[in-house]
């Protein structure tokens, strides 16, 4: 049986050095390797989004990754958008007052992709937000409450 | 004291402090900040990996497993098939669910169980899969429910004689059984119609759709005690039913449940988790399950697809004088489609005198039926509003004011016995027609639709617990699932009796070792049901409180009262006493006599029933068949909103639920057998880019028979969907859809039938 891989990932600014398989994905190995379980796998296949995290700053599907090629990247995980309560990132706030998640489990894709798309474009529209988060399958909420958490957030954002 | 199933206690005057808000829920933070654990997220020390060998054939004789290979393949602990499980009959319930998570004599769908593997790694686990060697003599299968009830039909179960039919016992079969529901005389409502409208309708199975694949890790221990943790609605369903097929007592199986990354009613019935169970047995270790999302679509259950006629006739006036239906409902190699629900619920919300409903359910080599959301329900009530709507437009009366005109009043007694006491739907069509949506003209190009749906809400078995620390803070123990914020409603309505900040509640969902049986999470029954028999406890807990200020102020029992959260003199004459908080009483009386607790379990009743109406615009293109939602509003009477926001997402969840239902949403199988859009590339559910805001009209009629005239409110949302949408695709281009999903090629060859009719809107 072929070796495993020796890699190093860099993880919300952590170092971890793990093994795994040359074809694991990105997702596997977070959740199943360094047991950050809050990145979640919802289809394996880049449709649901549920895996979403940064790489290098690019929104990426962590189950399209292949681990080995994060090697030396910047990853960032829902775990480190907040390090307590105290400090949630506007998205997370206004999320949860404005019921933007039911079941939670399409939530830190969500939310990962939400950031992206406000650095990149503080002032999105209706129409911009829900594009940007086509790639997110959410079943509970019909969007509605995520799109306002979303628009609420980027004008906390903006007012700075 | 009274039972609350007697006496809830419901006040319309009382003033709410606390219901009717919308705090934060306790399990938020845990969810944004990446911390809650849903099935998949544990770990147990030395856990292996299970692995599911699935059948590719949908109908086939298993003539034989070889496992040797797999087994002796280094790093696999344990390998199993059938064999491994106890043998329960065929055709009985027990049977039936021991044959649906590994299959026996027959795999009898794509994506059937064969055999599991338990290994030390995901790699090793996939490789064994490989090396099992399972000979199959493939043989004819049928997937259509119509074909399915055909004499020369392929047939599933060699055993199985249609219920309910006279002169059936020595035929085979794949028809489970025939159900007739009438009311008054059907013939004589036909007579006095001045219009009868008959359409054919049918529909695809759709998928549940949740985001979490199923999860759940199990640990045999070594003297024969189980743990279980998974995602599930129903704890104690599948620690009963383990139960039942392993041949094991209830109370060596512990489940607990983990958080629920999304159900709708297919997580009230187990996959992995009994697999996993005997592989830990035959490994000595625990053993985790998580299924792919091509397992999900291939493994788990879709709901029934259907074929039905409904023929209807009213009146000049609007008054409907008959209703029938003849209805064929698909449901995967075993019974469980809960098809039942459809003649009660069909046309319930009308004030029907003449009914007549046939109703088969059907047996076919597709995934076992699971729950959706009102089971069995919305996919006819698309033809029922169908129908409704024609004879309107015949007589060109307004959608509303024709249902209107037919719609249940307070104390009217169903066709399933039941005699109603407030409802709300008179009032919701009435909010509906009042609404700026209904009262802007529909725009150029756009068509509109109007629907109504009914579901019953349910009660049921529910225990729970609600415990005083020693500082007077509140602990309450659940074990119903909580599939989308139902704890921080039950935290609400503790908060609420006891008079204390909603913080300083908390919920847990317990495992099954640490409360009595409670009934599977579904029907919109859990926040209703545990509402109730926490109000209880907390009244228990409430006795508790006085019967110990009285003894500290050495006065009568009934000396004292309880208000706001605080025990109080019952008046000057008691004496002058500083009033004692919860917490007080607790701090000086906890060590002395023990914790003060409440603990309620009841077969809870008095549901109250639900409605909602729809108003839906579409646009449909031309030249591409494809519609576009672009304005939706509900309204539903949800009797009274304990946390609002969340009852809105209910709402707005189940529309676009049945927006995916209504025009994408289809199991598609090729002529093999084969299951061929297992993805949500080629399953396509809404994403936010398909679809508008919805807007809601919470209409408020309390139902008295609990404490804050709560109703449920999870199921109503879907119902009326897809009939909705269909009617605005039949205002939008002249021919009203049949069939679903009214996916675009099929809505481009009603648009080229009308074009050709001459009946062609757009």
């Amino acid at each position: 049986m072929a070796k495993r891989s020796h890699i190093t990932l860099s993880v919300n600014g952590d170092e971890y050095e793990t093994l795994c398989e040359p074809d694991q994905s990105l997702v596997d190995v977070l959740r199943n390797e360094l047991e950050l379980t809050g990145t979640k796998e919802g289809c394996s296949t880049g449709d649901c989004g549920a895996c979403s995290i940064r790489l290098d700053g690019d929104l990426v599907c962590s189950c399209l990754v292949l681990a080995v090629e994060a090697e030396g990247k910047e990853i960032e995980t829902i775990e480190g958008m907040a390090t307590s309560p105290e400090e949630l990132h506007p998205l997370q706030s206004k999320f949860l007052e404005i019921n933007g998640l039911q079941c939670g489990i399409c939530t830190p894709g969500i939310l990962i992709a939400a950031k992206a798309l406000l650095e990149k474009n503080p002032d999105p529209t209706e129409t911009e937000i829900r594009f940007w988060l086509a790639g997110n399958l959410c079943r509970c909420t019909g969007y509605d409450k995520i799109i306002r958490s979303v628009q609420a957030a980027a004008e906390e954002m903006r007012k700075g | 004291m009274a039972s609350i199933l007697e006496e809830s206690g419901f006040d319309p005057s009382a003033e709410l402090k606390i219901v009717g808000t919308n705090p934060v829920k306790h399990d938020g933070l845990d969810k944004v900040m990446g911390r809650a654990k849903f099935g998949a997220d544990a770990f147990l020390p030395g856990m292996l990996v299970g692995k599911i060998l699935r059948s590719p054939h949908a109908h086939a004789n298993i003539k034989s497993i070889d496992t040797s290979k797999a087994e002796a393949l280094p790093g696999v602990k344990s390998v199993i098939t059938a064999a491994d499980f106890p043998e329960k009959k065929a055709g009985t319930p027990a049977g039936d669910m021991t044959r649906n998570v590994m299959a026996r004599e027959k795999a009898l769908y794509d994506g059937h169980p064969v055999a599991a593997v338990a290994a030390t790694s995901e790699k090793i686990a996939k490789q064994a899969l490989k090396l099992i060697e399972v000979d199959y003599e493939v043989l004819p299968h049928v997937i259509d429910p119509v074909e399915a009830m055909q004499p020369d039909a392929p047939i599933l179960h060699d055993y199985l004689r249609t219920k309910g039919v006279e002169g059936a016992e020595d035929k085979q079969t794949n028809v489970t059984e025939k159900m007739v529901t009438q009311l008054g005389d059907i013939d004589a409502g036909f007579e006095e119609a001045d219009i009868i409208v008959e359409r054919s309708y049918d529909s695809k199975p759709m998928h549940q759709g949740y985001i979490e694949p199923q999860g759940c890790i199990a640990d045999y221990s070594e003297d024969g005690q189980i743990e279980v943790w998974c995602c599930t609605q129903a704890p104690f369903v599948y620690r009963d039913r383990l139960s039942a097929i392993l041949d094991i007592d209830c109370n060596k199986i512990n489940v607990q449940q983990s958080e629920l990354g999304g159900g709708f009613g297919g997580k009230t019935g187990f996959y992995g988790e009994p697999l996993a169970i005997m592989l830990s047995k035959k490994a000595s270790r625990s053993v985790k399950i998580v299924l792919s999302r091509i397992e999900v679509f291939r493994g788990t259950g879709p709901v029934s697809g259907t074929s039905y006629t409904i023929k209807m006739g009213c009146k000049k006036d609007g008054t409907i004088t008959a209703a029938s239906a003849e209805m064929i409902f698909q449901s995967g190699p075993y019974a469980g489609s809960m098809y039942f629900n459809a003649p009660n619920a069909m046309f319930t919300r009308y004030d029907l005198k003449n009914v007549d409903i046939t109703a088969y359910e059907v047996l076919s080599n597709r995934q076992k039926v699971a729950s959706f959301r009102a089971p069995c329900v919305p996919q006819i009530v698309f033809g029922v509003e169908g129908v409704i709507d024609e004879m309107a437009r015949k007589i060109e009366m307004d959608p509303i004011d024709f249902r209107l005109k037919n719609a249940c009043e307070d104390g009217h007694t169903t066709i399933y016995g039941d005699t109603w006491g407030p409802i709300g739907f008179i009032e919701t069509l009435k909010k509906a027609k009042e609404c700026d949506h209904y009262k802007t003209p529909v725009k150029p190009g756009e068509g509109r639709g109007i629907s109504t749906g009914f579901w019953f809400n349910r009660g049921g078995e529910t225990a729970a617990s609600l415990n005083l620390a020693p500082d007077g803070t509140v602990t309450i123990a659940t074990g119903t699932a909580d599939v989308a914020g139902s704890r921080i409603s039950i935290s609400m309505m503790a908060a609420e009796e006891l008079g204390i900040p909603v913080d300083q509640v908390r919920v847990k969902m317990v495992d099954t070792n640490s409360l009595g049986f409670n009934r599977v999470t579904a029907g919109s029954r859990t926040t209703f049901s545990v509402g109730m028999v926490i109000v209880d406890s907390a009244r228990k807990c409430i006795a508790e409180l006085r019967k110990r200020a009285a003894e500290i102020w050495d006065v009568p029992e009934d000396g004292v009262i309880f208000e706001d959260g605080m025990c109080r003199p019952a008046s000057a004459n008691v004496g002058d006493f500083e009033p004692l908080s919860i917490a007080d009483i607790c701090k000086k009386t906890t060590m002395s006599h023990g914790a003060i607790s409440g603990h309620t379990e009841m077969n809870v009743t008095g549901a109250g029933p639900g409605f909602a109406v729809n108003i839906v615009d579409v646009k449909v293109d031309e030249n591409t068949g494809r519609t576009d939602v672009t304005r939706y509003t509900v309204v539903q009477d949800v009797g009274k909103a304990i946390h609002p926001d969340q009852v809105v997402g209910q709402i707005q969840g189940g529309a676009i639920q049945g927006v995916g239902w209504a025009l994408n949403e289809e199991y598609i199988y090729g002529e093999d057998g084969r299951l061929q859009n297992a993805g949500f590339l080629d399953y396509r559910m809404p994403v936010a880019s398909d679809v508008p805001m919805v807007d809601t009209i919470m209409v408020e009629v309390p139902n008295p028979a609990h404490p804050f005239g709560l109703r449920g409110v999870g199921e109503v949302p879907v119902v009326p969907t897809m009939a909705a949408v269909g009617n605005a695709i039949g205002d939008a281009i002249g021919i009203r859809p049949t069939s679903l999903p009214m996916s675009p090629p099929k809505v481009l060859d009603i648009i080229e039938q009308a074009k050709a009719e001459g009946v062609y809107k757009g």
